[in-house]
């Protein structure tokens, strides 16, 4: 089994060596970070399984539908829709990265001040450690920030990217530009796969994702329970797993860990005691394995019970409306289902900070931490219009920026030991 | 007897209190904080112990307190110091931060530098190695400098080599000491602004130690500062108060 990977990685191109180094770093970090937790629920077991073998068995998966001529799609944003991607009868698997362990190696190339997750993203590819990316046929950007745009071009270079253009205001003009977007996207997975997208093949595309989101938008209802039946840091292991596990399975599983919260909520039971302190995360995206602040929060007696983040609600808040089974109706719908993704590449963003607003008061939270990737500057910026914003309503925010390194984890226990201590009160 | 015990990044402050304040203790950090903690401990005895500082999660396991944080410690001891006060500024040798007060003492906001040295005793520190100064006496060469010039770093390794081009440049030490203080009040002036003020500001810390950033600190603000007269030992001071409170 194990022999199978290393000869699954050699053939994807990986340097097993630094590979091999980073597979060896994990299992003690999860450990800590997962598995040290109280009362998890069963079904974690699944995501936990998963992430111990991380780039196995899904890897596996890939390599086998491209044997039988299928196509992998690679993404690094949850504007990318999905659905056109399924329908196409190829596979979207989300790459970005959240790991130190692969921004020396970016940084070689790209500016040092550049968001940790594109250097770690890049990085990934650079060095030839990620099987996913490696296994992929077409890496999909988007126009979102100015530092992934310019990446994609220097990531080209390595592998094909295909751009979609992502626009930054949200008028009639810019919703057209988008749907031309969309269709030429239909268009290009047509040509990358050989396949035809359909009516039929779309709509059962759509109900597939909006299934899962559907999944999602349980959990986080689950979340609002007092207790809180699952720890931040698993609800967000389960949504990060989302971006590129099989949908009909994570679909299922995610599910299956619903029923079983529900059960825990009935009965009272929750994983923290009923008056820690409720947080909510809002921000940048944390992509697996980043964990470092849901730890730190969750380790200091606060429960993390929200993310309003695309590692988050961003990802599944908004379902594709369901239209007459016809192209044109159904890519208008998927159209106007991202376009409605309050992300901070929007300006004005206010629906973002209606969101804040709306969430603290629905899952009870005691404050929100606004979180930012360090040179991640809309979401840096935005934060003056959050702080603006919560300080009307009345609820506390913290603002943390940070990258994936540890040097700073004393400062910021620090920094959330003692909003907690004011919130708490 | 209650003990608050501050394990700061430079220096382990201890405040021994019942009715009032007893002893008191300042000692460098070292290596090996836990055994300075230790021998600071030794021989003294209290009921209650409360740790705050960096070294807080490393020390109270191995010999037993409560955990507050920095905030909360330096909320309190200057509140009990100065009931009136309702900003306290800190700078101490990692980190600093100002912290804004309600009228019932509660932390209503507050600021603290992230990840670097920028605008703390540290950035200080380094500089005075570089100018040849002891850290005590930069604050009164800078008040001595007749000339105004600009560091425009404030990241301690840029400031560093800012310093040093400076230097070769002929300029004098008590110009760019003072240049360099100008930027750490500049930098908590920042601070001052995101939080609010209202008075009475208690500066606290190491840094309140410097007579340069207490007046280049009052300019900025255009307020008074008050200056305990053991500003180190604030954060100290409100963790004793935190165990003898309960």
């Amino acid at each position: 089994m194990a022999n199978d990977n290393v000869q699954m990685w050699q053939e994807l191109g990986i340097d097993l060596k630094m590979h091999q180094a980073l597979m060896d770093a994990l299992p003690t970090m999860f450990q800590e970070i997962y598995l040290s937790q109280k009362d998890r629920p069963a079904g974690m077991g699944f995501y936990d399984f998963v992430v111990g073998d991380i780039h196995g068995i899904r890897v596996k998966e890939l390599v086998e539908h491209r044997k039988k001529g299928g196509k992998v799609v690679a993404t690094y944003c949850v504007f990318v829709p999905e659905e056109i991607v399924w329908a196409a009868g190829a596979i979207p698997v989300g790459l970005c990265a959240g790991t130190q362990f692969s921004i020396p190696a970016a940084e070689a190339v790209l500016p040092r001040n550049t968001c940790a997750l594109i250097k770690s993203s890049f990085g990934f590819k650079l060095a030839r450690i990620c099987p996913y990316v490696q296994a992929s046929d077409l890496i999909v950007g988007e126009t979102t920030c100015d530092g992934k745009k310019k990446m994609f071009e220097i990531l080209n270079e390595y592998q094909p990217v295909y751009v979609m253009e992502v626009p930054n205001k949200k008028t009639e003009k810019s919703r057209a530009l988008w749907l031309a977007e969309v269709k030429a996207f239909k268009d290009r997975m047509e040509k990358l796969t050989g396949n035809k997208i359909t009516a039929a093949k779309l709509e059962k595309a759509i109900e597939q994702v909006n299934a899962r989101r559907k999944a999602l938008q349980r959990l986080y209802n689950l979340r609002k329970a007092v207790p809180s039946p699952i720890s931040g840091k698993d609800a967000l292991l389960a949504t990060q797993v989302s971006f590129y596990d099989d949908i009909v399975r994570d679909t299922q599983m995610l599910n299956a860990l619903d029923d079983e919260l529900e059960k825990r909520v009935k009965a009272g039971e929750g994983v923290f005691p009923a008056d820690a302190p409720r947080i909510i995360i809002s921000g940048s995206p944390m992509a697996i394995p980043n964990w470092k602040l849901h730890h730190i929060i969750e380790s200091a007696g606060a429960v993390v019970v929200a993310e309003e983040s695309c590692t988050g609600t961003r990802l599944f808040s908004d379902l594709v409306e369901k239209t007459p089974v016809n192209l044109d109706a159904q890519i208008k719908a998927i159209a106007d289902r991202y376009m409605n993704i309050h992300c901070a590449c929007f300006t004005p963003n206010e629906e973002r900070l209606d969101d804040i607003a709306r969430m603290a008061k629905e899952y009870r939270a005691d404050g929100v931490i606004h979180y930012n990737l360090q040179f991640c500057h809309t979401y840096a910026t935005e934060a003056v219009q959050v702080e603006k914003r919560l300080e009307k309503e009345g609820i506390p925010l913290l603002r943390v920026e940070t990258d994936y390194s540890d040097e700073d984890a004393g400062q910021l226990k620090n920094r959330i030991e003692a909003f907690l201590e004011m919130v708490k009160r | 007897m209650f003990a608050g015990l501050d394990v700061g990044s430079r220096t382990v402050k201890l405040v021994v209190l019942d009715g009032k304040v007893r002893d008191s203790a300042v000692i460098t950090t070292g290596v090996d904080p836990l055994r300075r903690c230790r021998e600071l401990l030794n021989g003294r005895e209290c009921d209650r112990l409360v740790i705050t500082g960096y070294g807080r999660h490393l020390v109270a396991p191995a010999v037993g307190g409560e955990i507050i944080s920095e905030i909360k410690a330096f909320a309190v001891g200057a509140r009990y110091l100065y009931p009136d006060c309702h900003t306290v500024i800190d700078i101490g040798g990692q980190d600093s931060k100002v912290i804004l007060l309600s009228d019932k003492g509660e932390v209503q906001k507050f600021e603290m530098n992230d990840r670097c040295a920028a605008g703390t005793g540290k950035f200080l520190e380094v500089m005075a190695r570089t100018l040849e100064v002891d850290i005590s006496e930069i604050g009164g060469l800078a008040l001595s400098s007749s000339k105004t010039i600009r560091i425009n770093s404030l990241c301690t390794v840029f400031a560093e080599s800012e310093v040093v081009s400076l230097i070769a440049k002929g300029e004098e030490a008590s110009a760019i000491a003072l240049a360099l203080h100008e930027a750490i009040a500049t930098r908590v002036e920042t601070m001052v602004r995101r939080t609010g003020i209202r008075e009475r500001v208690v500066f606290a810390g190491g840094g309140a130690f410097n007579r340069c950033l207490v007046k280049l600190l009052e300019q900025k603000l255009q307020t008074t500062l008050t200056v305990p007269g053991s500003p180190q030992t604030v954060g100290a001071l409100g963790a004793a108060l935190m165990a003898r409170s309960g």
